[in-house]
């Protein structure tokens, strides 16, 4: 997604009245697939939209981000190889990312 | 993210504002700065070069989120490479919109879901405000049409200015603008024949040229 379709996008889903969490890719290091700043928005039932990895993670941010609705508490993901998790959710391409994920709410 | 903030961003970005987000990474309180306004910002400096270069980042333990206003996109001459070259930069984020006065090309069905000014460039531009977040692609072949327009991308920011023609047709065109009063300093901003040299045949692969040598602008410079 280009612009700000993301930020629209979470802006739509706050007005239906449905809870909203941000990820915003704030570091990389070597060949991350997404630039600083881009972003996920979550919905409280797990539907998202925007790209923080290219595909490698979301799935662990979109469950980050669950936690983050629930806890109503913001906080920072690091991903890539020497991640203990990389087997699972590492990124591929050997980069690594750290990802900030923020509840949208009063 | 507070609800209001969001709403701050998005309403900058609609109005081509540029404003940068910026967020305490230990305890998530956040903070809206406006281009305009650097001056009573801690960041100060830090952030100017952040909007220059279009660079989020972190500084220390902030997080600078740069929201620099869309990518827009003007093309005079609603012809067939337009056709091509509009959904290539919709892909890539551009706000776009045509201006050709000639009503039978610029029409919604040859255009659909596009801005569509079916009047002279001189009288739309001004009021659009060419920005460095623009590019121009002059793509009538017609220098009534084309050159109002060009004269204007000249006098503006606006970060990549193309113009569709033979080296042929760029030589009178560059002597045309020298009579309105341009240097060839000036002029030389105009990518002109238009698109890198890849050997383009036919609308769609020149649409690529003109896409590869706006983001080339874009990314790296001039």
């Amino acid at each position: 997604m280009a612009g700000n379709e993301v930020l629209e996008q979470a802006s739509t889903w706050l007005a239906e009245g449905r809870k909203v969490a941000l990820a915003t890719v704030i570091e990389t290091w070597g060949s991350a697939p997404q630039p600083v700043g881009s972003q996920l928005a979550i919905d409280g039932e797990g539907n998202f939209a925007g790209s923080v990895s290219g595909g490698c993670v979301e799935g662990a941010v979109v469950s980050e981000a669950l936690d983050a609705i629930a806890s109503g508490q913001p906080k920072v993901l690091a991903f890539g190889v020497a991640d203990e998790t990389a087997w699972q959710v590492g990124l591929a391409c050997g980069g690594k990312i750290r990802v900030f994920v923020e509840p949208l709410g009063p | 993210m507070k609800p209001t903030l969001l709403k701050a961003v998005l309403e900058a970005s609609r109005e081509r504002r540029a404003v940068a987000v910026v967020t305490t990474i230990e305890n998530g309180a956040q903070r809206l700065v406006a281009k305009e306004n650097l001056g009573s910002d801690p960041l100060g400096s830090a952030l100017e070069e952040a909007f220059r270069f279009d660079q989020s980042g972190l500084h220390g333990g902030e997080f600078v989120h740069i929201h620099n206003p869309p990518l827009r996109l003007v093309i005079i001459g609603a012809v067939h490479i337009a056709q091509s070259v509009i959904p290539m930069a919709r892909q890539a984020g551009y706000d776009i919109t045509v201006i050709d006065p000639r009503g039978a090309f610029a029409t919604g069905a040859r255009f659909p879901d596009i801005t569509l000014h079916t009047t002279w460039p001189e009288d739309v531009l001004p009021a659009l405000g060419v920005d460095a977040r623009t590019a121009l692609l002059a793509l009538t072949h017609d220098p009534k049409i084309d050159d109002p327009a060009l004269s204007i991308a000249l006098k503006s920011e606006c970060f990549y200015i193309g113009a569709l023609g033979s080296k042929k047709t760029q030589a009178s065109r560059i002597e045309r603008l020298q009579k309105m009063g341009f240097s060839g300093e000036v002029i030389a901003r105009i990518h002109g024949p238009i698109g890198l040299p890849i050997g383009a045949k036919g609308a769609a692969e020149i649409a690529i040229s003109i896409m590869a040598e706006m983001t080339r602008s874009l990314r790296l410079g001039n």
